[in-house]
């Protein structure tokens, strides 16, 4: 995906934040939603290794070494932020305490069937937080390329994957497209600048509920 | 009245880990890993160690140095995805990895610490992780199921703390806290290091957070090593 691409689907994704809204961003893509918020913007992000109230990134120089994000990078707190354990962090996760979480995804089912810790014989991760993430955040966003580095759809009617959680993802943002996950199936709700209504249907394995309108570009 | 010092010496008290024991190993990621407590068991050599840790440190750091070592059969983890040689061991069947739950490994943890035997959860449900669980049906709750989460307890706990007193009052930095604290209570002996040990009285008693009663062995660094410094990636 050109950086370009990435950028445009990570913009668009910070729009889901909404002012005052308790939100944990998932490691890798969704980490970079934070540079498209305004510095003052009012949220409380939470990280499950133990911090509500994360600020910017600090270089490596400033860097505490006892203060990172699950990701692993250096961060600083705000003011009124708080430091907890894991288990009062997956506390505030399991009560649903969290307004909203971004993923990274292996695959998403068009009735929102999310796989993204777990590919067998190559690649296994584990899944960190990601299942208590995807099964109790109020609303499950998730953002991905729409398909992988061998042109493979990762938007697909059934994920062929072992699963992270069933029926969670509220909403998908690619290089290509914005997706909602309906009760009918995958609403095409927008798609990414340069690419043609054609180009989005090609590239998803489900299929896509059209707008009655020209769908908007981002 | 006064409380017992139970400062220890590190050799000492690591040599207290027999070959076949379980070990949690408190800290996500670097901040909170007892690198030195660890770096002295890969020196002792005890080996089919079950380790109990959020994640598998990265290559060449804190518990890869065991598992390099050949010392761990088993591996209760979250997450090894910052550790390509754990995978490797994975894949090639020389290391038996149990995924949990992050959130679920922390709870069976706190819950062996608090002396519980077992709690119910709907987490990972509809997922290959619950394959094996016995799954219970609330009574009174309509159609409510969840599976059965058993305490998960350990025979030592290594923890990184910040600072202590010499009876053990444990208090953390920032996100080094993690699971450091729920392990301390979940083992049979807790053998926690800190650079800094400071008198009875010093650490206020509202500011403690893992409670000396939860705490055996306490090791002091003199200085931290090269391990605990930022990771520049």
């Amino acid at each position: 995906m050109s950086s370009n691409a990435k950028s445009r689907m990570l913009s668009r994704a910070a729009q889901d934040i909404a002012p005052n809204m308790i939100v944990n961003l998932g490691i890798g893509l969704p980490t970079g939603l934070l540079q498209f918020l305004p510095q003052d913007f009012p949220v409380c992000l939470h990280s499950e290794n133990g911090i509500a109230g994360i600020g910017p990134q600090v270089a490596y120089d400033d860097a505490d070494r006892n203060l990172i994000d699950a990701g692993g990078a250096y961060i600083s707190p705000i003011k009124g932020a708080s430091y907890f354990d894991s288990a009062t962090s997956f506390a505030i996760v399991r009560s649903g305490r969290l307004d909203l979480t971004v993923l990274g995804a292996f695959q998403v089912a068009a009735n929102g069937d999310l796989a993204n810790w777990m590919i067998p014989g190559s690649f296994t991760p584990g899944a960190g937080g990601a299942i208590e993430l995807a099964q109790k955040a109020k609303r499950v966003i998730v953002t991905t390329m729409h398909t992988d580095k061998n042109g493979k759809p990762k938007i697909v009617e059934n994920c062929n994957l072992p699963l992270t959680a069933k029926n969670c993802v509220n909403r998908i943002y690619t290089d290509m497209a914005v997706l909602d996950v309906t009760d009918n199936g995958l609403l095409l709700v927008e798609i990414a600048e340069g690419n043609s209504l054609q180009d989005v249907i090609n590239a998803t394995a489900a299929p896509l509920i059209l707008p009655q309108a020209e769908p908007p570009t981002f | 009245m006064t409380l017992a010092n139970k400062t220890a010496d590190i050799a000492a008290a690591i040599k207290l880990i027999p070959d076949g024991a379980s070990v949690m190993v408190g800290g996500f990621g670097s901040p909170g890993t007892p690198f030195c407590l660890i770096e002295q068991l890969v020196k002792q050599g005890s080996k089919n160690l079950t380790i109990i840790k959020n994640d598998a440190n990265q290559n060449d750091m804190g518990i890869d140095l065991l598992l390099q070592n050949g010392q761990v059969d088993k591996l209760i983890t979250s997450h090894i995805g910052l550790n390509s040689n754990a995978i490797a061991l994975m894949n090639a069947g020389s290391l038996e990895v149990e995924f949990v739950p992050q959130g679920i490994l922390a709870e069976r943890i706190r819950i062996a610490g608090a002396g519980l035997l077992a709690f119910v959860t709907d987490v990972g449900i509809d997922t290959s992780l619950a394959n094996g669980k016995q799954t219970i049906t609330l009574k009174g709750v309509d159609g409510v199921a969840g599976i059965l989460e058993t305490a998960l307890s350990a025979d030592f706990a290594l923890i990184h703390a910040a600072r202590a007193d010499t009876f053990g009052n444990l208090s953390y930095a920032a996100t080094a806290q993690n699971f450091n604290p729920a392990m301390a209570m979940a083992a049979r002996l807790t053998i926690a290091e800190t650079t800094d040990i400071v008198p009875l009285g010093d650490i206020d008693p509202d500011c403690v957070h893992t409670p000396a009663p939860f705490v055996d062995k306490l090791v002091h660094l003199p200085e931290l090593t090269e391990a605990y410094n930022v990771i520049k990636r």
